[in-house]
């Protein structure tokens, strides 16, 4: 239903069958260099305004220094049902870590 | 179909674990539906608390007053639709939230069927009403269900400043004329005792407490909650010399807590059951409210379709 919802705005037809505008993904970039993070959600009709509720819904105190909206539907996301496996190879390798490695006593490495 | 035993005990295993629940996590159907009921009463107590204080933007006693409730009314559309953007991770829909709303059919906080007389009485909400949401919402920014906290992080951020123009209204209404100080006093004693009912019945008599708290959807009790509004404000009526209409208000040496009279709880039932001062107006309000944005969302609409048409248009002639 999602997926229908936002090809109905995509090809121009802008209410969709049950009444709702398209649901955008909000990120913000806090100032000083910070990464975007994901604030929130709203729905607009088309991606200007869903820039420009995202601003007044998200960013009325100088909480950020950029915006993007992401379509919902276009998001792709792990799923927890394999949280375990997904992840896995990224757990069972200590020596991706400094303190794998030894140094001569009384050596400052970093 | 019924949730496995197994699962609820995993489920239970990794709240007892101190791990927020996410929207793709499994959940009990149980977990799911009462966080879909408080999520959306407390969004739609952020719509609808927009219109007692609203009812007083274009009558602010001066430009400032009027710049800080305008951004405070302004702030509470903000809280709602950042709890109806919670709300919809667990599978509802938006339309369908806020059909239930116009349609009557959805609860909200009690305290906004009260009427707002005075200009004291947005100072009263400020310092009362925000003040007792602060206390509640602290709590629940550390909630299980992972955007409801974050939402309430982010409201928390938000609304000191609701409390503190609130309580700078009544202390300037306070140090005035005696009749200024006539009508701060007024207000605080119609706004008290409503604002104690907003932390819900006591535990005891709360037919959801338990299970909210056993999830921890729900950190600390209502009654636990309450006692520590009230502990909060007597000394900041104290301050701006305005008197807590509590006979019994006194300060136990024993436990800390200032000790306060019994809640009037058959008002709260009537008010929480449609028939307090203001439930049809509020309601009438924002059908109202709605029926005059139409026009707003035809216009969108088609503005969206006419440069979705163009959009398209440009695509095949590139294509071609």
């Amino acid at each position: 239903m999602a997926d229908d919802r936002a090809a109905a705005t995509a090809s121009g037809t802008a209410t969709p069958p049950d009444g709702q505008w398209p649901l955008w993904e909000v990120f913000l970039q806090p100032p000083r260099g910070a990464p975007f993070e994901h604030a929130g959600s709203v729905h607009a009709v088309d991606a200007e305004s869903a820039l420009q509720n995202a601003r007044d819904v998200y960013a009325r105190r100088g909480e950020a220094v950029n915006i993007w909206v992401v379509p919902t539907t276009a998001i792709t996301a792990s799923t927890p049902d394999d949280v375990g496996p997904f992840f896995d190879p990224g757990n069972d390798k200590p020596y991706r870590h400094p303190q794998f490695y030894s140094v001569p006593r009384g050596v400052r490495v970093y | 179909m019924p949730d496995s035993p197994d699962a609820v005990s995993a489920f239970e295993a990794r709240i007892a674990a101190g791990e927020t629940i996410e929207p793709k996590d499994w959940m009990p159907d149980r977990y799911r539906k009462q966080l879909i009921r408080m999520m959306s009463q407390h969004a739609h107590s952020e719509i609808v608390g927009m219109l007692p204080e609203g009812n007083w933007i274009t009558r602010a006693p001066t430009l400032r007053r009027k710049m800080g409730l305008l951004a405070k009314v302004q702030d509470e559309a903000g809280h709602g639709l950042y709890i109806y953007c919670g709300t919809e991770t667990l599978g509802i829909d938006r339309a369908e939230l806020v059909d239930q709303l116009l349609a009557g059919k959805a609860k909200y906080s009690s305290i906004f069927n009260y009427p707002t007389l005075t200009w004291a009485d947005i100072g009263a909400i400020g310092w009362f009403v925000d003040g007792a949401a602060i206390v509640n919402q602290t709590m629940l920014a550390k909630a299980s269900y992972g955007p409801y906290a974050r939402a309430m992080v982010r409201i928390c951020k938000e609304e000191n400043f609701h409390k503190r123009q609130g309580y700078e209204i009544m202390a300037t209404l306070s140090a005035g004329t005696p009749e200024q100080k006539r009508m701060a006093q007024d207000a605080v004693n119609r706004w008290w005792w409503p604002s104690l009912m907003m932390f819900g019945p006591s535990d005891k008599d709360s037919p959801n407490s338990a299970e909210l708290t056993r999830w921890g959807v729900k950190r600390k009790g209502n009654d636990e909650l309450r006692q520590r509004f009230v502990n909060l404000t007597v000394a900041q009526a104290v301050a701006i010399d305005l008197v807590l209409p509590d006979p019994e208000l006194r300060h136990d040496a024993e436990s800390g807590n200032w000790h306060f009279g019994p809640i009037d709880w058959e008002e709260f039932t009537r008010v929480v059951h449609g028939d307090g001062p203001l439930n049809r107006e509020r309601l009438a309000a924002r059908q109202h409210a709605h029926r005059e944005g139409e026009w707003v969302r035809e216009a969108a609409a088609a503005y969206a379709a006419k440069r979705g048409a163009k959009v398209d248009a440009a695509a095949s002639s590139a294509a071609a």
